[in-house]
């Protein structure tokens, strides 16, 4: 009896003190809204929104609902989320390589750069990018193109716009391309479990993957075409480019700062992970008569991931955490266009604060039960 | 002496041919990018753009594939084709290196001090190409103390050499007082800080009844050191309650404050606080109050008690699962609705709270690390010595986690400094706040990239000292164990 009291005793007090607290809180808030004649209740979020956002990947303008402005938001925050992570894991990879180099300039080289980057506050480098580096940009009357297409202003990248037709089948083509390199992979490890033999999937993969799409656009009756932006004046010193797909600079400096930043601590997590497989792994594969490609591709990389991928997940959800500093430079994310304007305009301070936390948790919670299936595939399989 | 030469296979027989004819181009390549860069000559100027172009860097390839000579016998040339120029592809791209410092050096130099202009106090003196550090100059108080009366900022100073001072007591402790220091610094220290961050830097009204008796605390227990152990029991069941006695009644008594003779100093709200020290503050009290609250849930999550470990998990999960800067919205719109109506709260002390929270949660996951790292057998060694669960984490486990977990801690407390700029969410400038303030002044236009770049060496400084200090925790405690 008295063993099952010292349990129970301390999970009680913990419970009713948590249950307390709530309750505190619960009540308070239910008197304040009462007083201030706020209701509680997500309705609001099909009511028209009446605010326009800037920069939006789907339709969307004053009269579509609150929830359609989430949406915006939220699709803005995948966007830079996705292409910083792209890029930062391409620099991460390329610096963290780059500070195991025998080669001692480019050594330091990659060093400097983690010790810089590392070191300065995300925001702050944001505000530097957007508010100091890209309005020394031309004008877009004064800018040069790029490659005679690109055009890098002031107002934001312009670069021409794809325009295809029969698409689908150009998916359908890629789509094809994957589902077979992905048979002809498991053929060819069941080949060299049965019979040893090798055959260059690698070679085979890259000539589907460009052979069927050049297929689809040779008989398939797929067209691309390219717009290039162009210069129009709207007024006498008012110039602005027209066609094409434009880049707000909000969007470009985020992605910049935040893909400089983290690039940072993953090159950091790749480096600990190449030095952290023994030097006995390498020269023992060298010694059963691998060649320096493969010792990499299949006794290097395969453990050194092991160690990577977890410490890298974390910096993606860091990351993808991150970029709801946009609000501090307007770029229209979940946090400045929900808990920002759309806030502002209803004052549910609850509903949306807790919503836009909830979005973030789904968010981080995904990635990581993403991160760790795949990591799960990678890990060692003890018998 | 001279035999064949094989232009193709550079080889030791040849090795001065080699060597002349290699440095020479290889120097001849550096030439012609630094008078390009530093004095604008193009020497190549009569060729082609294209291969005037590429002419240094074909140049210094061809040098340095002469001079990449194995086993030279100099050990000089060794050591360089070893350190730069082990293949083509690295011959390359120490070149590029190369190339680029050479390159940028002159534009960053001219920006940063010859084209700069440091003198005057207004704008006007900023007309040259580089950099305007009179803005700095200018608004330096500014960005150190926010919208802090300039004839109080003394009382900022003052506390902040305190508070150093009073830190560094640990470094010249004798041993007699180092047992103490942990007590110090977890109790003692941070109650002086907070004294002095609240009546001294807020000023305002100086005594009221709580802080009569932090002080008799804090005066008795100081004197407490030097009492003998015999007295001990006595001295700390009467000298508390006389000196606060003593210190209410007799020294700093209410009339005393009414009559204005101890009104203190002035208030200062503290939407004024700001700049770098409002950093320093913020990043130093949710440094204090992250860590106990990470170590409970830290203990929590690895409790036997599934309620309370699902409730650490809870806790530390949702923290990590969301920006700091939504957690800072919540401290500034939700919040409030949570607390009784007449009950108000400073938005700095909200914004404490918030980031507290929010770091206690990273605090707790470091620390579970190093608990998870422990030795089951020190666990089961103290138990087995009739430890109780407080007792053996107090003695046994706690400082042997700790001490695993310091470079952890430390990293934690980086990105805790790095945090504090997001406080412009509740309105608090701190120094990048009140760059974007100074930035948007009519008479400063223009001068952005100044103020950030200013900022971003003060935070490199702060943060490249602390990073190094913790890599030097972690290669001390490295030994002990």
């Amino acid at each position: 009896m008295n063993f099952k009291l010292k349990d129970i005793v301390p999970q009680l007090i913990t419970v009713i003190a948590v249950v307390l607290i709530f309750g505190f809180f619960t009540y308070n808030a239910q008197i304040n809204m009462e007083n201030r004649g706020i209701d509680f209740g997500y309705g609001f979020l099909s009511q028209e929104s009446s605010f326009d956002v800037q920069f939006s990947l789907i339709e969307y303008d004053g009269s579509h609902s609150y929830f359609r402005a989430y949406l915006v938001g939220l699709l803005n925050t995948i966007l830079v989320s996705v292409i910083g992570i792209i890029i930062a894991t391409i620099l991460g990879v390329v610096v963290g390589v780059a500070r195991l180099s025998p080669n001692y300039l480019i050594n330091k080289f990659a060093a400097f750069y983690v010790e810089f980057f590392r070191n300065i506050p995300l925001l702050l480098q944001i505000f530097f990018w957007y508010f100091a580096a890209l309005r020394a940009l031309p004008l877009p009357q004064d800018a040069e193109a790029m490659f005679g297409v690109f055009f890098l202003t002031i107002k934001g990248l312009y670069v021409p716009a794809f325009i295809w037709e029969n698409f689908n089948i150009f998916f359908y083509s890629i789509v094809a391309a994957i589902i077979a390199i992905i048979l002809i992979r498991a053929h060819a490890k069941k080949v060299q479990a049965n019979q040893g033999k090798q055959i260059p999937v690698f070679l085979i993969s890259l000539g589907l993957i460009f052979a069927l799409p050049i297929l689809s656009f040779l008989i398939g009756g797929v067209r691309l075409s390219f717009e290039i932006p162009v210069l129009k004046q709207l007024a006498t010193t008012s110039f602005i480019y027209e066609g094409g797909v434009s880049l707000p600079p909000e969007l470009i400096a985020l992605t910049l700062s935040l893909s400089l930043y983290t690039a940072t601590f993953i090159a950091e997590c790749v480096r600990a992970g190449i030095q952290g497989v023994g030097k006995g792994q390498k020269e023992a594969a060298a010694s059963i008569g691998l060649t320096p490609n493969q010792v990499l591709k299949l006794v290097i990389m395969p453990q050194a991931l092991r160690i990577i991928i977890p410490p890298t997940t974390n910096q993606y959800l860091n990351l993808t955490k991150n970029s709801s500093l946009a609000a501090a430079i307007a770029y229209p994310d979940l946090v400045l266009v929900f808990a920002g304007t759309a806030l502002m305009q209803t004052g549910k301070a609850i509903e949306i604060v807790s919503i836009t936390m909830f979005t973030y948790l789904t968010l981080s919670i995904s990635i990581s039960i993403l991160m760790n299936w795949y990591n799960k595939r990678i890990a060692i399989q003890e018998k | 002496m001279m035999s064949k030469i094989n232009f193709l296979k550079p080889d030791k027989r040849n090795l001065n041919t080699f060597l002349y004819l290699g440095f020479s181009l290889f120097f001849i390549s550096l030439l012609d990018v630094s008078l390009n860069s530093f004095f604008r000559v193009n020497l190549t100027g009569f060729l082609p753009n294209f291969l005037s172009f590429l002419l240094p860097l074909i140049l210094g390839f061809v040098g340095l594939y002469f001079i990449r000579i194995e086993f030279s016998g100099i050990n000089k040339l060794d050591l360089l084709n070893k350190h730069i120029n082990t293949n083509n592809f690295n011959a390359v791209l120490s070149l590029l290196i190369i190339f680029v410092i050479i390159k940028s050096i002159p534009p960053i130099l001219s920006w940063f001090v010859v084209d700069a202009s440091f003198a005057g106090d207004s704008k006007d003196v900023c007309t040259g190409t580089g950099a305007c550090w009179t803005y700095i100059k200018v608004w330096m108080r500014r960005f150190m103390y926010g919208m802090y009366p300039n004839a109080e900022q003394w009382r900022i100073n003052l506390s902040f050499i305190a508070l150093v001072l009073l830190g560094s007591v640990g470094y010249f402790a004798t041993d007699k007082f180092k047992k103490y220091l942990t007590l110090y610094y977890v109790v003692i220290y941070p109650l002086i800080a907070f004294l002095f961050i609240f009546f001294f830097i807020s000023g305002g009204p100086v005594f009221f009844d709580f802080s009569y008796g932090i002080i008799a605390a804090i005066l008795s227990i100081i004197i407490g050191f030097f009492i003998p152990n015999k007295f001990k029991f006595y001295y700390f069941l009467l000298v508390p309650i006389a000196l606060y006695i003593v210190l209410k009644y007799f020294i700093f008594y209410e009339e005393m404050i009414e009559l204005g003779k101890l009104d203190g100093l002035n208030w200062v709200e503290t939407g004024a606080w700001g700049g770098l020290s409002l950093t320093f503050i913020i990043s130093f009290f949710c440094l204090i109050f992250c860590f106990p609250i990470g170590m409970a849930f830290a203990l929590g999550r690895r409790s036997g008690y599934p309620l309370i470990r699902y409730i650490s998990i809870g806790f530390i999960e949702f923290w990590r699962g969301v920006p700091l800067i939504t957690v800072l919205f919540m401290s500034a719109v939700m919040f409030p609705m949570f607390l009784p109506e007449d009950f108000f709260i400073d938005k700095l002390v909200r914004a404490i709270i918030a980031i507290s929270l929010f770091e206690a949660a990273y605090v707790a996951e470091v620390i579970r690390g190093g608990l998870q790292a422990l030795p089951r057998g020190q666990y089961e060694a103290a138990k087995s010595l009739g430890m109780g669960y407080w007792k053996m984490h107090i003695f046994v486990i706690l400082p042997q986690a700790l001490k695993l977990v310091i470079p952890g801690i430390a990293n934690t407390f980086l990105a805790l400094v790095k945090d504090t700029p997001l406080i412009f969410v509740v309105g608090l400038l701190e120094i990048v706040g009140m760059l974007n303030l100074a930035k948007t002044n009519p008479e400063w236009l223009g001068f952005a990239m100044e103020g950030y770049v200013f900022a971003a060496i003060i935070f490199w400084i702060i943060c490249y000292a602390m990073s190094k200090y913790s890599y030097n925790l972690e290669q001390k405690y490295k030994t002990d164990r």
